[in-house]
Formats: structure tokens, C-alpha cells, sequence
């Protein structure tokens, strides 16, 4: 896997798709492709309350890329130093293969160019020093992105918060 | 050249502060302006569109003058020198003949509006309406009549709020990012959500407490809740003491609607209304029943407004941290508005509003916003007088107005109508003449001023030369100003000149604005001392018994008009927004149309089994006014006396390729209703038919 983590903070999120266009609009994609998606399950009423989940797909950058094996010009590659999966456009052929392969839907296809689109985290801009545009603008800060034992940290300060009961307690 | 340039967003009306990234001339990137809380470099999926709008080939690109029958679409390209000139001179005719007052101005208030208000002033016309007045024009009437204060010179305190009670107000998908994230912040902090919706959105979804309450009860639900609050002692006696003028009256008049009674009229259950008032006062004053952003639905709308602001009074929640609150400007801390065009002196106009606000068929409406629903009658019917001309500045009558069908049949009756716009609008397809401004990226602006807890002033920077042929709208009407002989009233030559007067005597700059994009009169929030609050009504307190109604003869405390089933086969109409786009106007912009192109009609599953409906199938929606079709989404997650549709769908204008003929607009079914008394359109008052096709 690359270093990186791409945290979605899901109470936070709204599903408003700001991600998905800041994305397209960073890397001024056409109609179609998208590299990330928000994907919407629910509404569903649970305990009589609704709820709905807002899944975020991004590519998820696996240690051992189906779709970088699978390319056949080896356009599809794995960055070395820090493991994010990418496209070189300039040997992309729009033979398709790394769409086959990839079991998440991650590669996705420009009908203007005639190739492979994907999440490349903004490594342009990763390399600045910069987040991907995704999480840079998200609406609610429910994206981020960094080390992993960063984004953890969100969760458990909340989880803690929830079960300290100081009013309550007895000790 | 790159360059930063800090300005504001104009995807939809909030205006949110941004930071604009230009690379050899083009818009390379937009994000947040990061040095402002709660918007923290965030930026919403409209304002993320902002390259989208820029670079579509599809909006306007240079003025255009009608050759064929009104909306025909048939155009022909003209220079800004020649549509200027075609204007002035129709104008001028028309004035000549009716006077100053048969033309019209309608717009999205703006930061220049200060500029079309003087157009009209000067040209001795009372006729200039705004688009709030469509949206909340009784929220507005509903605030005054408590406070002695407009609903734009309130504000909510979300960030400290620690329960906040939403009616209808899809406040994480109708967006602004800033209120967004500090009720986010809030929750997050252990805030409470309960949220009141025929329909179940992403807001329900994010909610502590949900109810699917029948369509149209929201009053009798909140007579209830002052009903046990009342009659369980749960105000803030100390404030309520001191500031409430008719607390004796109001207690009389909830008497008899127990929450019993109210289960009945609203399906939420006696219980459950009874333990939410016992919860709610626990964290009294930093509750917030929110007053609305839009706030009509219904033809007694200032009721329902006025009965969420008295559930703030009750709890204390005014002028209080959590609560709400009044906006403070730049005098409080001994500094100076910007000036405003509208300062000026103007000739004495001496006809009523075509809408007669302010006069006594219709006195409690702000003049200021005007009621634009009444328009079509007001040309129908020539009254008061003939209408001949009219400025629509994107505002757009045929899809804003309810009643499309009726509001063609008087715009058939002009002489002229101008639209000014960025994108094809349906009124700028109708028009005979097209003036298209530049986008929020290509301009300069007047100065926002920004009353809050905080006084600043903000600025719109042009980041980008017009890609097209295009000018700012405070240049057009200054230019066909100057062929009407009141060019005196616009001392700028350049938006920046505009810009400079008025921030002379402030203290400020331009140069100022650049290191953040805004600049602040001080540094901390002020909240005014609770026990000397400066109450702008004749008592001085906080009117339930309101004597701004009282004295034109309304009443406070109305009884309470049950509402009816539907008939039999019949559906109350509700609509809403979403978060992909802002009312009439995105539809077209290529990135948000790729999201949601087209609408749907929700209904309830049992009714549409008993209708033979299916989900995705094409249904035909009719009411008294009109009909359409559209695609039917069969779904548990709304009421079954009522079907919803999102507003802003049906386009006619075939040059916005994407957009035009998808989805069904809700305005062509809506009937056109006025409350009376605030002054808002009556938007869920209509009741229409489903059948398949």
C-alpha cells in the first residue's frame, strides 16, 4: 500500500460531492470520468431514525495493483518512493486491461483522449507539499489525508468522549 | 503571471470568501479563503463548479438583440454600443409616454444592488423587487413584527448552540459551507439535531430527533410546544419578565392546543412533543428554532415565522450565545459603512409600488425587497397602472414567480424586456434583449458588508479579464443610464472607481483587502448586554402581541385553521434544493449537470401502488395552472399526502443545451399565492394529480 491514508471522517460527511468535483476540475477532466466518487446507500430508517451512508471511493493505491500487472505498455505504475498507483498518459494505448482488472472500479475512461484516467492522490501536488485537491476543499473537512496514525486519532478522541460520562460518573 | 487574488464566490447567493489561483491568465484553481472560521479553505460542490461556469462555451458570450417572435430563439449578435443604444431608446420612448414608473427591475439581490436601485430612482420608478422577497419575504415581516428588526439583520450562533430545531431547513444539503461547519463543529460537541420534514434528506439523516410530520402542520406542532412549555413553566422567566410584551395573551391562546390535540393535526405523537420540550429547555438559552432561510410554503406563512421566533423568546435564546442574534455593524465599534449609490438625492416619486406594498391594501411587506409574485397581476390588470418595461437581472420571473403559464400571458403585454445574465436563462431566452455580465471570476464588485457578530467588509477581485464579450452589470446600467440622461448618479468610470467611493471616509482601502480578502472593524464578537437590548419596536420589547400587525388591523395570535386532507387523489406539492445547485441558475454549468440533470418526483410507495405507479416510471403531475412529466421515484421517505420535486428543472432555452427539457420546472404547476400579510409566496400551497402515462 502507498505511505498515505485518505481518512473520510463518514459523520462529518455530507455526501455534496464537492470532492468529486474539485477532482475533475483540478485535472480539468471532461464529462465522464470520475476518479473519485461519493457513493450514496440509504436512506434507511434504523432504530426509527434515517441514516444514510456516503461511500467514498477514491482508487485505494493496493500494495500489489491488479491494474499495473495487467497493463501491457506499462503505462500503469507504482511509484517507488512512496507506493501511490498512477497512469502515464504519454504510454496509455486505451487498451482498457487495468479496467478489467481493477476489482474496485478505481480506472476510468476519457472519452476525449482515448485513455485511462485515475486518482493519483495529486501527486503534483503531494509533491509541493500540498493535499490532494479532494481533500483540500471537502465542504465539511471530513476528508483528510496524511499518515495513518493521525487520522486514528480522530476516532478514538470522539469514541472517548462518547463513553466518558462526567456528569454520571461515580469515580 | 500567476497570481493569488482573494474574492467571493457567486455560484449561488451565500457569496463565500475564496482564494483564486490564476496561472498565464486562467482560472487555475479556486479553494476556500483559509483565513476565514468555518470556511477554513472549504469550498461547496457549486462554488468547486466556479472553472466549470467559467470555461463553458454554452453561457452567454455577447450581447444580443431578438429578431424573431419572443422566444423563438431567434437572435442576432450586437455590439455592447448598439444593444445599449436599442435599450436606451425603447426605454426613453416608454418613459416618455407612461413615465419612469411603467418599468420594472427584478433582480437576485446583490452586491451592487445599490446600483439598480438608483438606476430606477433615478428614473422616478418605485418598481424595483428582489428575489428574497420570493424566498422569506415573511420571515422578514415575522422578524419585525417581534424584534422591530429584518430578518437580514439576524444571524444564528450555531457554533455554541447545544440544540437546534430545524423545520423544513435542509441545512447539509441547501448549503452554506460556513453554517455547514460550525453547526458541525457543534454537534461534534455534543449539539443536539431535531429535524421537522414531510420528506426525509441528508439532513433527517444527520438528525438526533426525526419527524415525518403531516405537510403544512408545522404551526399547529410549534402551538403545542408553547403549550407545555407554558403550562410547565419552562421558559426563561427572567427574560421572558423583562422583554416579552404579550406573554398573557399568548398563554391564553395556546390554551387549547395540547400536544393531544396537536398529534392529531401534525401525526407526531403527544408523548414524544411533550419529553422534546422537556429536553430542549434543559439547555436553554442555547437553543435555536430556526426561523427559516426560505419561509414560503404557506398563504399564513408569517405565523409559522413568528411562531419559531416566539419559541426563541421563550427559551431566552435571543441575543444569546447558541442562540440568535442581531447583527452589529461598523458602528458599534466607531467604524464607518462603506457608501452606498443610493445615498444620493433623488427626484420625489409619487406612485405607489406595483405591488402597493406600503400602501394600505398591502402595508406590512419591506419595500425594500417588494413582492414579486404580484407582478403578473400587477401587468395583467394594469393595476395600478400599466407596466411596459422590464429589467429582469438575473432574477427570473418565469421560473422564480409561481404560475408560469400566467406570468407569460403578462409578460406578453410588454413593450421591452431586458435580460441581464451570464447563462441562457429562460428570461433571457424570452427577452428582446440580452446583456450578458461577466461571471463573479471576470469582476470587481461593490463592497460586501458584512454586519455580524463581527463587522468586516469584504471584496469581490477580479481574477480573470471577460473571456467574453461581457461587462459587470453595474457598468451596463450605467452605461444605458448615461443615454437616459442620469449617468450624474454613477461617479465611476471602472468598477474599481466604484469601489473607492465607497470606501471613502471608511479608513479603508482596496490595497487593504488583498493580504486576506476581507477586513474587520475589531477583533472580538459583540453580544449585546441582555439587560439593555435595543428592541426596535414601539414597546421596546419583544411584540407577541405586535403592534406593527395590530395596527393595521391582523392579528397576533390568529386561531389556528386546521389542514384538510388532500382529496381524494390529490398530493400537496412540496419542493425543495439540493446541494449541486443553486435554485434556476447551475443547471447548465457542465460539472453540475454531469451530478443531477434532471429531477424527480417523490411519492409515497403505498400511494403509488394504489396509482399503479412504479419507481423511474413517467408520470403526468397537473394542477389547476398546469401539468408536465416527469420520472416518479417511488420511496417510503416521504409523507403520503405529499409529493416533492426539487426546484429548478424544465428549462426552456434550447442554446443551454444540457438543461433544456429535462426534468419538470415546479413554478409551471405551482399556483400563484400570496400570504397576505408577510408577504411571502405561498410555494406548498398547491395541490396536483399523479397518473401514469
Amino acid at each position: 500500500m502507498s505511505k498515505y491514508y485518505l481518512f473520510q471522517d463518514i459523520k462529518k460527511c455530507i455526501g455534496c460531492h464537492a470532492c468529486e468535483i474539485q477532482c475533475k476540475s483540478n485535472k480539468n477532466l471532461p464529462i465522464g470520468p470520475k476518479l473519485c466518487q461519493i457513493i450514496q446507500v440509504g436512506p434507511k430508517f434504523i432504530n426509527g431514525l434515517p441514516k444514510m451512508s456516503f461511500i467514498f471511493m477514491p482508487c485505494f493505491h493496493c500494495e500489489n495493483p491488479w491494474c499495473v500487472s495487467a497493463c501491457p505498455t506499462g503505462a500503469m505504475q507504482k511509484r517507488s518512493k512512496d507506493g501511490i498507483v498512477f497512469v502515464d498518459k504519454d504510454l496509455c494505448v486505451g487498451c482498457k486491461t487495468c479496467v478489467s482488472a481493477c476489482p474496485w472500479g478505481a480506472p476510468q475512461w476519457n472519452q476525449d483522449t482515448g485513455k485511462v484516467e485515475k486518482c493519483d492522490y495529486c501527486m503534483d501536488r503531494i509533491d509541493q507539499g500540498l493535499d490532494p485537491a479532494c481533500v483540500t476543499t471537502c465542504t465539511t473537512g471530513c476528508l483528510q489525508f496524511g499518515n495513518v496514525e493521525e487520522t486514528t486519532q480522530i476516532r478514538r478522541e470522539r469514541h472517548a468522549s462518547a463513553v466518558a460520562s462526567l456528569e454520571k460518573s461515580s469515580f | 503571471m500567476d497570481k493569488d487574488v482573494y474574492s467571493l464566490c457567486f455560484m449561488c447567493s451565500v457569496r463565500c470568501p475564496i482564494k483564486v489561483k490564476v496561472k498565464d491568465g486562467h482560472v487555475d484553481w479556486i479553494e476556500g479563503n483559509q483565513h476565514v472560521a468555518g470556511i477554513d479553505g472549504s469550498l461547496c460542490p457549486r462554488g468547486s463548479a466556479g472553472k466549470s461556469l467559467l470555461y463553458d462555451d454554452q453561457r452567454l458570450q455577447s450581447p444580443l438583440i431578438r429578431v424573431g417572435e419572443r422566444g423563438s430563439g431567434n437572435w442576432r449578435k450586437a455590439s455592447w454600443d448598439e444593444a445599449i443604444d436599442y435599450v436606451a431608446t425603447q426605454l426613453k420612448e416608454i418613459i416618455d409616454k407612461n413615465g419612469g414608473h411603467s418599468v420594472a427591475l427584478c433582480e437576485r439581490a446583490q452586491l451592487s444592488t445599490h446600483v439598480s436601485k438608483t438606476f430606477l430612482k433615478a428614473l422616478k420608478s418605485p418598481n424595483h423587487f428582489t428575489h428574497d422577497a420570493l424566498c422569506k419575504g415573511s420571515v422578514n415581516t415575522a422578524c419585525r413584527s417581534l424584534f422591530g428588526y429584518t430578518d437580514g439583520q439576524m444571524g444564528i450562533n450555531y457554533g455554541n448552540t447545544k440544540h437546534i430545531v430545524l423545520y423544513g431547513r435542509n441545512l447539509f444539503e441547501s448549503l452554506a459551507v460556513k453554517e455547514v461547519n460550525t453547526l458541525m463543529d457543534a454537534m461534534e460537541k455534543g449539539a443536539k439535531l431535531t429535524y421537522i420534514d414531510p420528506r426525509v434528506n441528508v439532513t433527517a439523516s444527520k438528525a438526533h430527533r426525526y419527524w415525518m410530520i403531516r405537510p403544512g402542520t408545522d404551526l399547529a406542532l410549534n402551538y403545542a410546544l408553547m403549550h407545555v412549555i407554558l403550562k410547565e413553566r419552562l421558559y426563561d422567566a427572567e427574560f421572558v419578565s423583562k422583554w416579552v410584551h404579550g406573554l398573557n395573551e399568548l398563554q391564553d391562546f395556546v390554551e387549547t392546543y395540547t400536544p393531544e390535540w396537536a398529534e392529531a393535526e401534525t401525526g407526531i405523537p403527544a408523548e414524544e412533543i411533550i419529553s422534546f420540550v422537556r429536553e430542549i429547555s434543559q439547555v436553554k438559552p442555547a437553543v435555536i428554532f430556526h426561523y427559516g432561510y426560505r419561509g414560503a410554503n404557506l398563504t399564513n406563512e408569517i405565523y409559522m415565522r413568528r411562531s419559531t421566533l416566539i419559541l426563541n423568546s421563550l427559551m431566552g435564546s435571543v441575543e444569546a450565545k447558541g442562540g440568535i442574534f442581531f447583527k452589529k455593524g461598523p458602528g458599534e465599534v466607531g467604524g464607518k459603512a462603506a457608501r452606498k449609490l443610493v445615498s444620493q438625492d433623488f427626484p420625489k416619486i409619487d406612485v405607489p409600488r406595483f405591488d402597493k406594498v406600503g400602501t394600505k391594501d398591502f402595508p406590512l411587506p419591506d419595500p425594500s425587497h417588494g413582492v414579486g409574485q404580484i407582478l403578473p397581476y400587477a401587468i395583467l390588470n394594469e393595476d395600478p397602472y400599466p407596466l411596459k418595461a422590464l429589467i429582469a437581472y438575473r432574477l427570473d420571473p418565469l421560473m422564480s414567480i409561481a404560475d408560469t403559464n400566467q406570468t407569460k400571458r403578462a409578460l406578453e403585454k410588454l413593450d421591452l424586456i431586458v435580460a441581464i445574465d451570464i447563462n441562457y436563462s429562460d428570461i433571457a431566452w424570452y427577452s428582446d434583449v440580452i446583456l450578458p455580465e461577466s461571471t463573479y471570476l471576470e469582476r470587481t464588485d461593490s463592497i460586501q458588508q458584512m454586519n455580524g457578530l463581527k463587522p468586516q467588509m469584504f471584496l469581490r477581485t477580479k481574477a480573470v479579464e471577460p473571456r467574453y464579450d461581457t461587462l459587470d452589470g453595474a457598468i451596463i446600467l450605467k452605461k444605458i443610464g448615461e443615454k437616459l440622461g442620469i449617468g450624474d448618479y454613477f461617479p465611476y468610470e471602472t468598477m474599481e472607481d466604484l469601489v473607492d467611493w465607497q470606501l471613502e471616509g471608511t479608513g479603508f482601502t482596496r490595497e487593504d483587502f488583498e493580504k486576506k480578502g476581507f477586513v474587520a472593524y475589531g477583533p472580538d464578537q459583540i453580544f449585546w448586554d441582555r439587560d439593555k437590548l435595543p428592541f426596535k419596536t414601539p414597546s421596546g420589547k419583544i411584540e407577541f402581541k405586535s403592534s406593527l400587525l395590530e395596527d393595521v388591523g391582523f392579528e397576533s395570535f390568529p386561531k389556528y385553521e386546521p389542514i384538510p386532507l388532500p382529496e381524494n387523489g390529490k398530493f400537496r406539492l412540496v419542493v425543495g434544493r439540493s446541494a449541486i445547485h443553486t435554485h434556476i441558475s447551475t443547471q447548465n454549468v457542465p460539472y453540475l449537470n454531469e451530478l443531477e440533470s434532471e429531477n424527480t418526483l417523490w411519492i409515497n410507495t403505498a400511494k403509488a401502488d394504489e396509482l399503479g405507479i412504479k419507481n423511474n416510471d413517467v408520470v403526468e403531475v397537473a394542477s389547476s395552472v398546469g401539468k408536465g412529466q416527469i420520472k416518479a421515484f417511488v420511496t417510503d421517505l416521504i409523507h403520503p399526502e405529499a409529493v416533492y420535486m426539487l426546484h429548478g428543472y424544465g428549462h426552456e432555452a434550447t442554446r443551454a443545451k444540457r438543461s433544456f427539457n429535462k426534468g419538470l420546472s415546479d413554478a409551471v404547476l405551482q399556483e400563484n399565492l400570496t400570504d397576505r400579510v408577510g408577504g411571502s409566496p405561498a410555494f406548498h400551497a398547491t395541490f396536483v394529480t399523479v397518473k401514469p402515462l
